[in-house]
């Protein structure tokens, strides 16, 4: 009897825990969906109190305003370009020194990857000023490489893939070196199909830190051209005396979030294990 | 391992390595290089660097806006930290029960871990809005008049703590059910058949067992939260008293840098922030073994 009531969550305690998760999805939802809400009324009804969650009459103004404002298509783009290429670059830079680190065997292997761990643990604001420094003499400033480049070769990726390379058994490589194999072969054939679920976790990752990036790009892509969605949403706020067009500013936060929630319900596996599998490196 | 030997393998090292270890060099070693050369330089991008010695740090000793940027920083941290820390377990402990719908929640919590800060802070500047804001009429409905939010530094500070709070109580949650799901069903099956209540449960197997998550949890929140930058720099309205008044280190670093082109000074500054981030880490792992504990394998 007792040990029943304890593996069963009794009537009461149940109706608590759905009220909870009620709650919970209310609190965490419920400023999306003010976001998409303003995004979709005129700028009178934006004002009015007491606040409406849904738009009467709804309209798509604030869309073609911001589309006015801001060239959005190019935004996109520029978004998308830097975010898709970066992430396929940082897989790439990673998974090779990855396999270098963990595949191969070397003199001097665990000197190197100790260098690797250091920079991991330098705060990223000692960096942009060097940086930006250094992205300036290139001739870097307002271009894609700006944007591309210095990301490519955080350490974060190596370290992650190189724990589930070590995890590969080794009679697959010896078995194709009999055959003939070199290394490529292996790291291309053998290595990387193995490792999916992990690259899949650094490409989320990547794609979600170069979508979302503001700080680095504010300083080095400022011209039109090359400006990214955050950096152009966070200049639509009007000057001091001005009135700022929210219903503007929530279709701007709509248009630049919806890529990236998308992929998140999509792709939420490997969101949840590479933020699983980082914790563990601490 | 059997295949190539000497330079043969060398080339193969080498093909593997080298883009990432030459991107680190030039990309980030080179950096944090020059940048501690920098601290030492008075430097305005336009004229060549002139060494100054100390000066740099000397000038931060006396500087009235540095000592307040640090003094908001860790009220910042004081504000946020504990608050996560408690709230992200608590939340934890919640989304791991099997329930029906739970995935659903699960999905729904982590929703503004995926968004930007650019995002959020527009969203929660606009809901922070005194005249127009939700936050300010669920106050009135409730009979109380609500302050300016993100016009007076100490308010706008509540409100960003709030906002963080809502951004990355699911991130940290979600670190905190890795701990949870790693915690062998043995030790509850064990405990259920000594007749250990669900709290006994909690407080002698779970937590415990929890505790190197929870140090993990407590590095991270301290490492990322002493370089807040991206609500600080957006939410506080433009041109108020908050956003005049309310700077921390990291925004102060970038004001010296790109508005008054003192990249000398800004770097200083910089390596100040990093060595208080080393020593709190450090003292935090000396502290571990007082409550940490670690299964013996």
């Amino acid at each position: 009897m007792k040990s029943n009531n304890q593996t069963q969550p009794g009537f009461a305690r149940r109706w608590l825990l759905y009220a909870g998760m009620l709650l919970l999805v209310v609190i965490m939802v419920l400023p999306f969906a003010w976001m998409l809400s303003t995004s979709l009324k005129a700028q009178e009804y934006i004002l009015q109190t007491p606040p409406e969650l849904i738009p009467n009459p709804v309209t798509l103004e604030s869309y073609t305003g911001l589309a006015e404002r801001i060239d959005l298509g190019r935004t996109f783009f520029n978004s998308m370009f830097v975010a898709v290429v970066g992430t396929i670059g940082q897989i790439i830079v990673a998974a090779m020194a990855a396999f270098a680190f963990a595949r191969m065997q070397w003199r001097g292997r665990n000197t190197v990857f100790l260098l690797y761990l250091v920079t991991m643990m330098i705060p990223s604001v000692v960096l942009v000023i060097p940086q930006f420094i250094l992205v300036r003499s290139l001739g870097w400033i307002n271009s894609y490489m700006a944007l591309i480049v210095p990301p490519l070769f955080s350490a974060f990726g190596t370290f992650l893939l190189r724990q589930s390379f070590l995890g590969l058994p080794k009679d697959f490589e010896e078995a194709a070196f009999v055959d003939g194999a070199n290394y490529f072969t292996i790291f291309w054939r053998i290595i990387l199909p193995l490792s999916q679920p992990a690259l899949a976790t650094l490409a989320v990752f990547s794609f979600m830190g170069l979508w979302n990036a503001y700080l680095w790009p504010l300083f080095v892509a400022r011209r039109d051209v090359v400006m990214t969605l955050p950096v152009a949403l966070a200049t639509l706020q009007a000057s001091p005396r001005a009135l700022t067009e929210w219903n503007m500013v929530m279709a701007g936060a709509v248009v630049t979030v919806l890529p990236i929630l998308l992929i998140y319900m999509l792709a939420q596996r490997w969101f949840v294990s590479g933020i699983i599998s980082g914790g563990i490196k601490g | 391992m059997p295949g190539l030997k000497g330079w043969q393998k060398w080339k193969w090292i080498i093909f593997f390595l080298a883009p990432s270890l030459i991107g680190l060099l030039v990309f980030i070693v080179y950096p944090i290089i020059s940048s501690f050369w920098l601290a030492f330089q008075e430097w305005n991008l336009l004229t060549p660097p002139e060494f100054v010695g100390l000066a740099n740090f000397q000038e931060l000793l006396n500087d009235q806006d540095f000592w307040r940027a640090l003094g908001y920083t860790l009220n910042f941290i004081v504000l946020y930290v504990p608050a996560v820390f408690i709230l992200g377990l608590f939340l934890a402990l919640f989304l791991n029960q099997k329930l029906r719908g739970m995935v659903a929640v699960r999905t729904a919590t982590f929703l503004p871990v995926v968004a930007s800060w650019v995002v959020v802070s527009l969203i929660w500047k606009w809901i922070f809005n005194p005249s127009y804001g939700l936050v300010n009429y669920g106050l009135e409905v409730i009979g109380i008049d609500g302050p300016a939010w993100l016009f007076e530094p100490q308010t706008a500070m509540i409100g960003m703590v709030i906002t963080s709070i809502w951004k990355d109580v699911g991130y940290i949650a979600l670190l905190y059910i890795g701990g949870l799901q790693s915690i062998s069903e043995t030790f509850y099956e064990a405990a259920r058949i000594d007749g250990a209540n669900r709290w006994r449960q909690l407080r002698h197997i779970t937590l415990p067992l929890l505790t190197p998550t929870m140090f993990f949890v407590a590095i991270t929140l301290l490492i990322n939260y002493f370089q807040i930058f991206d609500q600080v720099w957006l939410m506080p309205m433009r041109d108020s008293a908050a956003d005049r008044q309310l700077e921390v280190i990291v925004t102060e670093v970038v004001k010296n840098a790109f508005s008054y082109n003192r990249m000398g000074y800004a770097s200083a500054m910089s390596w100040v922030l990093f060595v208080l981030i080393f020593i709190i880490t450090f003292v935090q792992l000396r502290l571990q073994n007082r409550w940490v504990y670690y299964e013996v394998e």
